[in-house]
């Protein structure tokens, strides 16, 4: 029986955290703030009133503490999910991740399992100062062991948490912040369907003129791009890419096969990037499929600028129309 | 140490801020090697082998007779066997490193004695005696620096998680798992658990340790902080890390720090046995500073003699943990010749099946490289696996070996 909810991104992730929780007892929330307050977007909201101070953590302000306490209770038979409360804070917690949770299992062939998920929010576009608006999911992505997954709605919000929380492996689960409480992309959820495979992409909106990849907040500039598009007379394909590490490729290698482009889009730097590693990888799979170079729209390779700049920074719907158009005339 | 590293009190900070101020020299002295460790110092068995009486340390190792004594001693002198094996066979060629345990016995096997099964051990990476107390087989620790593996025992089993070689990664790891402990209600009763992390003079410098102590604490985790301060972390000095004795730390986190001498198994046993009582008892964290010394290098790449005098050394040698239980079971009469002797050719022996072990023990498949990245695979890491493991194949027959 299907039980419809029409949700925010937001809402979803709270309902997943919290059916997590109730089906198992060994799940604990962990991060600053996240208790209360019910974390500074409210993602943990309510979730300590109804699981207790021992399942819903305020810990004390320290990155490196809240994964390295998580590796320790993940190595005691807990399943930790930590929040670190914008992708900018989550370097001091960086050794931890890539020295104790990466490699933790493959350095005990297994005998050690990390069932950690590090909730991350992430992306520009709200008008924040420095170390509030980073992209920095392709670090992650590099490090092996790790598995990074980043949703665009609230379909995959709901049922991605309770996935990643589910897996033995760790994952970093990066969310579009901008797009928590985003009206526009709130979404019927079937709490009782069954959900797709975490680490699959999948094609959001079918085009034949060319293939726009993306992943989290950029899903939706590229679908935007795609309804402009079309008023043009071209026919965008939209991949949603979902998983990071495992890079899910299949898809966009169809897809570049039917249209013979491809736009990779993204708001992180385009040097040593996953849009890098997806470029190299269509080139490699789809040489003789491809109509024009692998064009990608991106972040610039600096620092996060100042907000009142962040408009020209981030890829928009009209970068990525200028970028088909490019493709195009090759 | 360069004068400009202290700071002084100016004259208007008034007179009390200059009595609070001890001048570098005494700070030094309360920190450096060659010093005594302090009147606070916690000692049983002096380095001439007497036993003295601690009223409140006394009844921690009350059961300790001289059979007991012999176990510890026993340990301290097969481990050490072992460690000068290791060191002998890395300058063989047959071990990529070593990191001697040479003058830490005491620490470790006392530390390592008063743990209970239920507990758990995290070490960093030079803790050869507490894995040997945890019932680890030692050649498996042989394997990491061999560079066949990088950890081969069921940490679970024995109670002893895996090396940590990123400084004070383990602190923190050691504190969750400990808050776990507390979680699941095995504190205060015949039931109960506790961790014990071990970490050195120089990982009190990193971020990760003060975190560990502030999380072990406001979570009251029952785990004890052991401190080696074998005075060098690699060729810095204790008083590189500190301006203060590493156990008086404690205060500030809000548990108690004590400072044991390290080269003391007894003490280093019954001050163990109470941190973990304390934790037992759901009384949150302790800290022990065990004030010993590293007799030999940081590990085989390091030339000791480049940064510390030999008369430290000396110094030291006076204080071995291992002669001063030996003059005290042969004062006492609690242990003749033959015993010795015995400890002597059992440690041979045990030196002897670690070497034949480590000369022959077998190499990883290349396939090993791609195992266990993940609990479940994934599709680019099995493509790759199959893609490397077909090119190997190529060779075969093509006279490649």
């Amino acid at each position: 029986m299907a039980d419809l909810q029409k949700l925010t991104i937001g809402k979803a992730i709270n309902l997943g955290l919290r059916r997590a929780m109730e089906e198992d007892p060994k799940v604990l929330i962990m991060g600053e703030d996240v208790g209360k307050l019910g974390g500074v977007f409210r993602i943990t909201d309510g979730l300590q009133k109804d699981f207790g101070e021992q399942r819903v953590l305020d810990t004390p302000l320290a990155e490196s503490g809240i994964i390295g306490t998580a590796v320790g209770l993940a190595v005691r038979g807990f399943r930790p999910v930590c929040e670190i409360q914008f992708e900018g804070f989550i370097f001091p917690g960086f050794d931890q991740i890539s020295s104790q949770v990466a490699k933790l299992h493959y350095r005990t062939q297994g005998k050690i399992k990390m069932p950690i998920v590090i909730r991350v929010p992430f992306g520009g576009g709200i008008g924040a100062v420095e170390h509030h608006s980073e992209s920095p999911e392709s670090l992650f992505a590099h490090i092996p062991g790790l598995k990074v997954v980043s949703v665009s709605n609230a379909v995959d919000a709901y049922w991605g948490i309770q996935q990643a929380i589910k897996s033995d492996d760790p994952i970093l689960f990066f969310e579009p912040k901008k797009l928590y409480h985003s009206g526009a992309m709130k979404s019927e959820v079937d709490t009782e369907a069954t959900p797709d495979e975490l680490f699959k992409s999948r094609v959001v909106r079918e085009g034949t003129t060319a293939t726009v990849v993306a992943y989290g907040p950029s899903v939706k500039v590229a679908l935007d791009a795609a309804a402009a598009a079309e008023d043009e007379g071209k026919s965008l394909e939209v991949i949603d890419l979902r998983t990071l590490s495992p890079l899910d490729l299949e898809p966009v290698f169809e897809s570049v096969r039917k249209t013979g482009r491809l736009i990779a889009l993204s708001e992180a730097p385009s040097e040593s990037s996953l849009t890098s590693e997806i470029a190299a990888r269509v080139q490699q799979e789809c040489f003789y499929s491809l109509e024009a170079p692998v064009l990608r729209v991106t972040g610039f390779d600096t620092p996060y600028p100042p907000a009142k700049l962040e408009e020209h920074y981030l890829p928009d719907l009209d970068r990525v129309l200028h970028t088909v158009d490019r493709s195009l005339a090759w | 140490m360069p004068s400009e590293h202290w700071t002084h009190p100016e004259p208007g900070d008034g007179p009390a801020a200059v009595a609070a101020q001890p001048s570098p020299e005494q700070v030094i002295a309360g920190l450096r090697a060659t010093s005594e460790g302090g009147a606070e110092l916690t000692q049983l068995l002096t380095p001439e082998g007497e036993r003295i009486s601690s009223p409140r340390f006394d009844r921690y190792v009350d059961d300790i007779d001289a059979e007991a004594l012999k176990g510890l001693y026993r340990d301290m002198v097969l481990v050490r066997r072992a460690d000068r094996e290791a060191n002998a066979m890395q300058r063989q060629g047959q071990l990529g490193i070593w990191v001697p345990l040479l003058g830490q016995e005491a620490a470790q096997i006392g530390s390592g004695r008063a743990l209970r099964k239920g507990d758990m051990a995290f070490p960093s990476y030079r803790e050869h005696g507490v894995a040997y107390t945890r019932g680890v087989d030692l050649k498996e620790v042989l394997g990491i620096f061999r560079c066949t593996d990088h950890s081969g025992w069921d940490y679970k089993a024995h109670g002893f998680h895996p090396y940590t070689i990123v400084i004070g990664n383990q602190v923190l790891n050691a504190a969750g798992y400990a808050m776990g402990q507390k979680f699941e209600g095995k504190v205060g009763d015949d039931d109960s658990e506790a961790t014990i992390c071990y970490f050195g003079d120089g990982a009190t410098s990193q971020g990760d340790v003060h975190e560990g102590f502030v999380w072990a604490a406001v979570y009251d985790a029952p785990l004890v902080f052991f401190c080696q301060n074998n005075q060098w972390a690699i060729s810095e000095p204790t008083e590189r890390q500190s301006r203060l004795p590493l156990y008086q730390r404690a205060r500030g986190y809000g548990f108690p720090g004590i400072r044991v001498d390290g080269n003391d198994v007894l003490a280093c046993l019954a001050v163990s046995r109470w941190a973990l009582e304390e934790c037992r008892h759901g009384n949150g964290p302790v800290l022990i500073e065990a004030f010993t010394y590293r007799m030999d290098a940081h590990t085989t790449t390091d030339d000791p003699t480049r940064y510390r005098l030999s008369d430290e050394l000396e110094e030291w040698k006076l204080k071995d943990p291992i002669e001063r239980v030996r003059a005290y079971l042969a004062r006492g009469g609690g242990a003749d010749q033959a015993f010795f002797d015995q400890v002597q050719a059992d440690s041979d022996a045990f030196a002897a099946e670690l070497r034949d072990y480590c000369f022959n023990m077998p190499e990883p498949p290349p396939d090993r490289i791609f195992s266990n990245v993940y609990a479940e695979s994934t599709p680019m890491l099995d493509a790759q696996r199959e893609e490397y493991l077909s090119y190997l194949d190529g060779f075969v027959g093509a006279g490649e070996h």
